[in-house]
């Protein structure tokens, strides 16, 4: 029996790091021992120490960070154990106290993301080993339908996809809706742009999701089942696929699972780029194959759904909690949270952050320890600003309110949402005229066009935000911007256009400031918004080395070698790369 | 993959035969015509409508809603840009303006020598590498204007994978 296993994280950000090249290594210099499991694995959270290597030896875990082809022979050569050098590039360890990353991984708790960068996906048996398909198994076999939603409805969950509607009630009101058949449908869009925490739960562990999902159809009464996952994740789908066959394989899925006469199956539908269509109407006119269009609701999906038929909709996150929830109990899951927001919630942390990731933390811990104690605070020692959380329907949440925990309520009292898990920091570098307008851009691209206030609404304010930030606001526009916003949120029929407003009105109302010196002093204090910038260089402080005149890539710098140079202002497209290149910091921005 | 004029009648019959009968495939449909030809050509939607017995129209409303259909060929390369909130905050703008700037395209458009297309996409999962591009299956990370540039000159002279932050 093997003991000891050595796992490669190979989520996106680890082969984007060299993770394959550390994976090759090892598997040609641990070749015939019949000690080790050399294992691909998905996302461990600490993408910001990619590539990454954890070595399990009898149990106890060690992770290397920043790890090479060398490091990980020299590795194997020293039969595993750290040698000086290696010890430096242990970021998390069992034994060692002082690890730098202990405190990260003591503060999380590991609930969704239980299996992930543990197992490799593409190996039912691996899932099997930790529990998978037993909640499953005790449902179908031990509990009524009924019992099964009373347990989720007494667990506290509520709906990770950014509404937080209570999971075991909307279970409740598909399994009591008349018509047959009934159907199960994971959203698994993922539309936030920052967003990769659904994508993560479906590449490292799928069978998670599958296993939430037929509890579900168990639980309301429904035989098929469909995921709806964008395009855009060709591994999730690819390793949903092997996952579906295997589980198929064993019996979990297809006619009469667990010889109880009950019959499930799940068919994977391909989302074509349209973040409309993660709004669950939307989602299911798409599955049926039109146009992704929002209807008005009610009748909600429970009553009416895919082709009109009772349909259970949860996000790919509340589907995974469900065979936990089932096999530790309500009460045991309830631990963890608020009266009124239970559980963990999963985040990918990144922006302005020291050490970002996909993280999962139980619910109600405030803002700041997510970022100071499990995010390592700001890059270069920046000052922060702001939080930015539930992407283009969410807000801004600024650096005087972040003591506030980590709760759908709390949350939502600040202007901003939960959302799906996107928490985007944002320094004294990030202006929030530019973020604001970057979401605007994003929503008014994506509406579908249908309501009038949604399409032209948001055009008209992301045109006030460009006259903003191009130096061409007036007052007069902070009022209409604000005026406008009310009216798309009460005027837009489905989520997308009552949420847009919202990265808008929130910064409005934290950050006005910022805003009205853009507008009276043309000034952008974050110098962000090119038009309000402008690069020189200091002649007294240049030395004519000539490397900002080469990088510049439109010509803008002139000068002769070792003689002061100069930025053509007319010319220049503010890109910011002369100054990050003199060696002497003699350009300057204002 | 296929093209639209050799023999490649029997594939795109079989295509059709997949799909005859069933409802709700549109985007399924459109999908398996785009990774067979690379692009939706305007012959192949309708010569499938008539068989199918769909309306065109319907097919390229379909299409034309979705961001993933694409009515031109791709580039050999396709640099996806993510131009996603973690990637936006780390100046991810600046790059794609000088991606641009450099190969002479605007977002969706294929260079002349048919190289490259750029598309600009949203998160693409490795935000503590902001800002990122994907050339092909290559992913690049903490890139600079400069740097972005270099790593596109590297598949122009075949030197693929140049500047990867390995
Ligand atoms: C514009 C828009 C986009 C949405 N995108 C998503 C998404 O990407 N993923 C998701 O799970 N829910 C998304 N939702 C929420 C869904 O409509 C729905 O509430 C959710 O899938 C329900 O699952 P839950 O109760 O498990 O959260 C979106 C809603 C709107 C209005
Ligand atoms: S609010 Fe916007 S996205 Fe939603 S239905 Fe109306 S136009 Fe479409
Ligand atoms: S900011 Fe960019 S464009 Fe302007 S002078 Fe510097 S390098 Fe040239
Ligand atoms: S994707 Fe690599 S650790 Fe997160
Ligand atoms: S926002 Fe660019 S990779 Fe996530």
């Amino acid at each position: 029996m093997a003991n000891t296993i050595v796992r490669v994280g190979m989520a996106s950000c680890g082969l984007a790091s060299g993770a394959d090249s550390v994976y090759e290594e090892l598997s040609k210099v641990l070749v015939g021992d019949e000690n080790t499991i050399l294992k691909k694995v998905g996302c461990i959270g600490l993408c910001s120490y990619e590539p990454l290597v954890e070595v399990e030896i009898e149990g106890k875990r060690t992770i290397y960070g920043y790890m090479t082809p060398e490091l990980a022979k020299e590795l194997v050569g020293s039969s595993l154990q750290p040698t000086s050098v290696l010890k430096e590039k242990i970021i998390y360890s069992d034994e060692e106290t002082r690890a730098p990353e202990n405190n990260r991984m003591a503060k999380q708790v590991r609930i969704v993301l239980r299996n992930c960068g543990i197992i490799d996906p593409e190996k039912i048996d691996e899932a099997i080993s930790r529990g998978a398909y037993e909640a499953f198994s005790k449902a179908v076999k031990e509990m009524s339908p009924d019992e099964v939603i009373d347990e989720v409805y007494r667990s506290g969950l509520r709906g990770r996809g950014g509404a937080g509607f209570p999971t075991g009630l909307k279970w409740k009101f598909t399994r009591q809706a008349k018509g047959e058949p009934k159907y199960v449908i994971c959203n698994a869009d993922e539309g936030d742009p920052g967003a990769f925490m659904d994508r993560s739960v479906l590449e490292g562990d799928p069978h998670a999701v599958i296993e939430g999902m037929a509890i579900c159809a168990y639980a309301v009464g429904a035989s098929h089942g469909y995921i709806y996952c964008r395009a855009e994740y060709p591994l999730a789908i690819k390793r949903l696929n092997i996952a579906l066959d295997q589980a198929r394989e064993r019996g979990f899925l297809g006619d009469n699972v667990f010889g109880s006469g009950f019959n499930f199956d799940i068919e994977i539908k391909e989302g074509a780029g349209a973040f409309v269509c993660g709004e669950e109407t939307a989602l299911i006119a798409s599955i049926e194959g039109k146009r992704g269009m929002p209807r008005p609701r009610p009748p909600f999906p429970a009553e009416s759904g895919v082709w009109g038929k009772p349909t259970n909709i949860n996000n790919v996150e509340t589907y995974a909690n469900v065979p936990w929830i089932i096999r530790h109990g309500a009460s045991e899951f309830s631990r963890f949270g608020t009266e009124k927001s239970k559980g963990t919630k999963v985040f990918a942390l990144a922006g302005k952050v020291a050490k970002g990731g996909l993280i999962e933390i139980p619910m109600g811990m405030p803002i700041r320890e997510v970022i100071y104690d499990i995010g390592g605070g700001i890059a270069d020692g920046k000052e922060i600003k702001a939080v930015q959380m539930g992407g283009p329907s969410g807000g801004c949440i600024p650096s005087w309110l972040l003591d506030t925990p980590v709760d759908y309520e709390s949350i939502t009292a600040t202007g901003a949402i939960m959302g799906s898990g996107g928490m985007i920091v944002l320094d004294e570098t990030s202006c929030v005229v530019d973020v604001a307008k970057f979401f605007l851009n994003f929503t008014q691209r994506e509406s579908c066009g249908k309501c009038p206030f949604c399409r032209i609404g948001t055009k008209r304010m992301l045109e006030i935000l460009e006259r903003i930030s191009n130096g061409e606001g007036k007052m007069e526009d902070l009022d209409l911007l604000y005026e406008l916003a009310l009216q798309v949120k009460e005027g837009s029929l489905c989520g997308l256009g009552q949420t847009a407003p919202n990265p808008v009105l929130t910064t409005l109302k934290y950050f006005r400031e910022e805003y009205e010196t853009h507008v009276k002093d043309k000034k952008c204090p974050a110098k962000v918004c090119p038009s309000l910038i402008r690069y020189t260089i200091n002649t007294d402080l240049c030395i004519g080395c000539t490397r900002c005149a080469r990088i510049c890539p439109v010509g803008a710098i002139s000068g002769k070698v070792k003689e002061p140079h100069e930025i053509d202002d007319a010319k220049c497209v503010r890109c910011g790369q002369c100054k990050q290149t003199c060696p002497v910091s003699a350009i300057f921005v204002d | 993959m296929l093209s639209t004029k050799q023999d490649d009648e029997q594939a795109l019959q079989n295509i059709i035969e997949t799909f005859r009968g069933k409802k709700g495939i549109t985007i399924s449909l459109l999908s398996k015509i785009q990774e067979s030809y690379g692009y939706l050509p305007q012959e192949v939607l309708s010569k499938v409508a008539k068989e199918l017995d769909i309306p065109e129209a319907s097919l390229y409303g379909v299409a034309t809603f979705y961001a993933m259909f694409r009515f031109k060929p791709l580039g050999k390369y396709t640099i996806k840009l993510c131009r996603g909130t973690a990637c936006h905050v780390q100046g991810s703008l600046l790059i794609a303006q000088e991606v641009m700037r450099h190969l002479g395209i605007s977002e969706g458009e294929t260079t002349d020598d048919g190289l490259f297309t750029l598309e600009l996409v949203a998160c693409l999962g490795c935000c503590s590498l902001a800002p990122v591009m994907m050339v092909g299956e290559d992913v690049y990370g903490r890139l600079t204007p400069d740097r972005a540039v270099k790593v596109l000159d590297g598949y122009r002279t075949n030197k693929r994978g140049e500047g990867n932050n390995g």
